[in-house]
């Protein structure tokens, strides 16, 4: 069994075949996979028996659980009013100048990709960003260049 | 220029949460109905933004007749410029989680969720840690109650509790008719008491101090103290605990940079208050207070003199854009439409009075959408487009 599949399989069982068990089991082939393709969706509703176009409706409702596939980091940077007006464009050039990508884009070595998300809760420390899970506040150009150099650092030990 | 009364800052929500374990053995001794008249005396009113009395909402679930009920913490925490409910699960969990479980108890609910919104995924582990150990107690004093993390995904609208209930039955995040309310026809279709984590804390006060110390503060129709989150431009963004009631020139006075124009209350589904109305409004629910009163969840967001009123409400529209659900016209529409409204007017391909034929497309809306996502977008569009429209133009 190829390994997508069994982990599907694992998680309805962790879960329960039931409908309450849709996000929780997208969530977790996302954290796996960094984003639901259309064969886990399909395999996700054989395992709970509900149709596929369910689950693709459900899946395609939350910002969080990306369709197409992703870099290995995923930057969401928030563009809601506080940040907006404490410089996250000028943040938001600094990536795109450093990763050479445009909003929605990934790098070609499939490291990064870059997107814009609504408040993220940090208003009190704008702007802000997550990089996965990991949230990074009071950014600045400089600051963020550094963050990213960091996780470079990373790709290259791995 | 007058003097401003200084704002009464309290400490009950972070201080001391050690003797949770006390709260929750001694009033799981008293009556359940003992315990709402402590609440419902208190007048605590939700917390989330909405206002609805907390004393209520757990005697109409208490009384509802079913073999399983429901309690959820709603920790989808999503307005723009509120950040108080990560700061209390990160500070005082604990606090949260013996809410809960006395919620269960007057109510009859054995199972409780924390629907935790997705931004907040990196609290998971901590929150979680405290839940077993809060669990490990619940077995030696031999009460029934477990606890779950639900993790939202992104999405504004399942802080809305109909949607959120969705959300975790695994569908599409999309409000239901009201009513049914929650408290007969909640989550899975059971009786179902759902609470913002904040009032959730406001409750274990009550439970510790009695509903006496919590009613003395505040104002008549708005007792008790509230989180405020203060962002934008401001020398202190924070979260701060004051008393409700306060006015808002009051407000200013402690937490504008000197240039203040004009302050959101409420985040983007609030409404904006320029300069020349602070000293008419405050910060509390409707009722006999003078002028205006403005309930909030908390969020309040500074503008000084630098900032183009058009822009934030540019953000604001394309924020409600995004985060509509798209399940009824009005709302999906409306939203569009409105920021294709002011763009045009702001080019100039669309004339000033445009902005009239916007304002009665935002009251079409409140009376039609079918959330308060829809309904409100009028609040901040309305006291936007009137308060500067020199600048939705020019």
């Amino acid at each position: 069994m190829n390994p997508i599949r069994s982990l599907i399989r694992e998680l309805a069982e962790k879960h329960g075949r039931r409908r309450e068990s849709l996000l929780p089991i997208m969530l977790a082939v996302v954290e796996r996979e960094k984003y639901l393709s259309e064969y886990s969706m399909v395999e996700i509703a054989r395992e709970v028996d509900i149709p596929a176009a369910e689950v693709y409706g459900t899946a395609t409702f939350y910002s969080f659980i990306e369709t197409k596939p992703t870099g290995k980091y995923i930057i969401r940077i928030c563009k809601t009013i506080t940040c907006s007006m404490k410089g996250k464009n000028l943040v938001l050039f600094a990536i795109q100048d450093m990763l050479k990508i445009k909003l929605g884009e990934t790098t070609p070595d499939k490291r990064f990709t870059l997107m814009e998300t609504n408040c993220l809760g940090w208003c009190h420390k704008a702007p802000a960003m997550m990089v996965n899970n990991d949230v990074y506040t009071e950014l600045t150009p400089e600051k963020v260049r550094d963050i990213l150099s960091g996780y470079m650092k990373i790709n290259e030990l791995n | 220029m007058a003097i401003a009364n200084q704002l009464k800052r309290v400490d009950f929500i972070f201080n001391n949460e050690n003797d949770w374990e006390k709260v929750l053995s001694s009033s799981i001794k008293k009556k359940p109905q003992d315990l709402i008249n402590e609440l419902i005396s208190s007048e605590l009113k939700g917390r989330g933004g909405a206002g609805f009395p907390t004393g209520i909402k757990w005697k109409l679930a208490a009384e509802a007749k079913n073999d399983s009920k429901y309690i959820i913490c709603n920790a989808d925490e999503g307005e723009p410029g509120t950040f108080k409910d990560r700061e209390i699960l990160s500070k005082v969990p604990y606090k949260v989680l013996t809410a809960m479980a006395i919620c269960g108890y007057i109510t009859g609910a054995k199972e409780g969720f924390i629907y935790l919104r997705g931004e907040y995924k990196f609290l998971q582990t901590e929150l979680q840690k405290a839940i077993d150990e809060f669990q490990y107690y619940c077995k030696e004093i031999k009460f029934d109650f477990s606890i779950t993390i639900f993790m939202g995904s992104g999405a504004y609208i399942c802080g809305e509790e109909t949607a959120l209930m969705e959300s975790m039955e695994g569908k599409r995040g999309e409000p239901r008719n009201k009513p049914p309310f929650p408290t007969q026809n909640g989550y899975l279709d059971k009786p179902t008491v759902i609470n913002n984590v904040e009032t959730l804390v406001h409750t274990f006060t009550i439970f510790k101090y009695g509903a006496k110390k919590f009613y003395d503060l505040g104002v008549q129709y708005s007792r008790g103290t509230k989180l405020f989150s203060v962002s934008g431009d401001t020398p202190k963004p924070g979260i701060y605990e004051l008393e409700l009631g306060m006015s808002l020139q009051d407000f200013v006075y402690e937490f504008g940079d000197g240039d203040t124009k004009a302050v959101q209350v409420g985040g983007a589904s609030g409404f904006l208050v320029p300069r020349k109305k602070f000293k008419d409004a405050a910060i509390g629910f409707k009722g006999k207070l003078t002028g205006i009163s403005l309930p909030t969840g908390g969020s309040m967001m500074l503008f000084n003199s630098s900032r183009s009123m058009y822009n934030v409400l540019d953000n604001y529209l394309e924020f409600f854009r995004e985060e509509s659900c798209g399940q009824c016209t009005p709302c999906r529409v409306g939203c569009q439409q409105l920021l294709l409204g002011i763009k045009a007017v702001k080019r100039g391909e669309k004339p000033a009075s445009y902005l009239e034929k916007l304002l009665r497309l935002t009251e079409t809306m409140q009376l039609t959408a079918k959330c308060g996502l829809g309904q409100s977008v009028a609040n901040s569009f309305s006291s936007i487009v009137e308060n500067f429209q020199e600048e939705m133009i020019y």
